[in-house]
């Protein structure tokens, strides 16, 4: 795992981060659509 | 059930209200089990160790980046055919998430290609033919973003969005039709899959709690743009 620790986490944390960013922006014009 | 009530924008609003918390739980719940299934139950790979572990979002991402491309095609081919508001908003909704997986696709292909085939990239078929899929998600958003009228837009958009789906046989098939440092399909249907069966568990959990996160996000844009447009 050490080796190979970056690519693995990279990964998973790219892709949860980007997740979590596409559901803050979605929130953000949810509220901005309601107002 | 009546499904052409639901084809109004004003009808659809609350039904996707109803139902996309249920699709963001089970999304929750389903990478919480995929995640759980990759890293505790399935095994070490044998020849790549535990890098391989990123094949449960590689694959599941790919997976959904290529579906909802077609998912945005059909929906902007009805709205073509039937001049129907909601096809255009489903297209238009689907949109920035197709490109997001088809991103996630390529920049977890690249991490694992380095410890495997020793580059971050090549200009094979499949890694190029992927690429290209992100740069027509590109351009129906922005393509759809500089034209002001929303109809005319989504008219626009749905042109290059049916053109664009000539490319996702392209990508499923670049393994096959030319010689690539890609790995052929790990799960066909007349095959099946080529893989650990906790491996495989994991891994269509994971495709399976994208899949139900997509429609969760879909469907709360889509109420976003029906506010946006109508109010």
């Amino acid at each position: 795992m050490s080796d190979y620790g970056f690519y693995l986490w990279g990964s998973y944390a790219v892709t949860f981060v980007l997740l979590f960013v596409e559901i803050i922006f979605l929130m953000k014009r949810k509220r901005e659509a309601k107002a | 059930m009546n499904w052409f009530w639901y084809a109004s924008p004003q009808t659809f609003y609350p039904l996707a209200g109803r139902v996309a918390p249920w699709f963001g739980g089970a999304a929750l719940l389903l990478a919480l089990a995929g995640l759980y299934t990759g890293f505790f139950v399935a095994p070490t790979d044998a020849q790549q160790g535990e890098v391989y572990r990123i094949i449960y979002i590689h694959v599941p991402a790919a997976w959904l980046s290529m579906f909802i491309y077609l998912v945005m095609a059909v929906w902007a081919a009805l709205g073509l055919a039937f001049n129907t508001r909601l096809s255009g908003m489903m297209a238009t909704a689907l949109a920035p998430t197709g490109a997001l997986f088809t991103f996630i696709a390529l920049w977890t292909g690249s991490l694992w290609g380095r410890p495997t085939w020793g580059t971050y990239w090549v200009w094979d078929a499949r890694l190029t033919s992927e690429l290209v899929l992100l740069f027509l998600y590109f351009g129906f958003i922005a393509l759809q973003a500089a034209i002001d009228d929303p109809r005319r837009a989504d008219r626009a958009g749905a042109l290059l969005a049916i053109v664009g789906a000539v490319n996702i046989p392209i990508i499923h098939y670049s393994v096959v039709w030319w010689n690539t440092l890609h790995q052929g399909a790990s799960v066909s249907v007349t095959k099946g899959a080529s893989m650990q069966s906790q491996m495989l568990a994991a891994m269509l959990l994971m495709a399976l709690a994208f899949w139900m996160y997509s429609i969760a996000v879909t469907l709360v844009r889509v109420r976003c743009i029906i506010r946006e447009r109508e109010g």
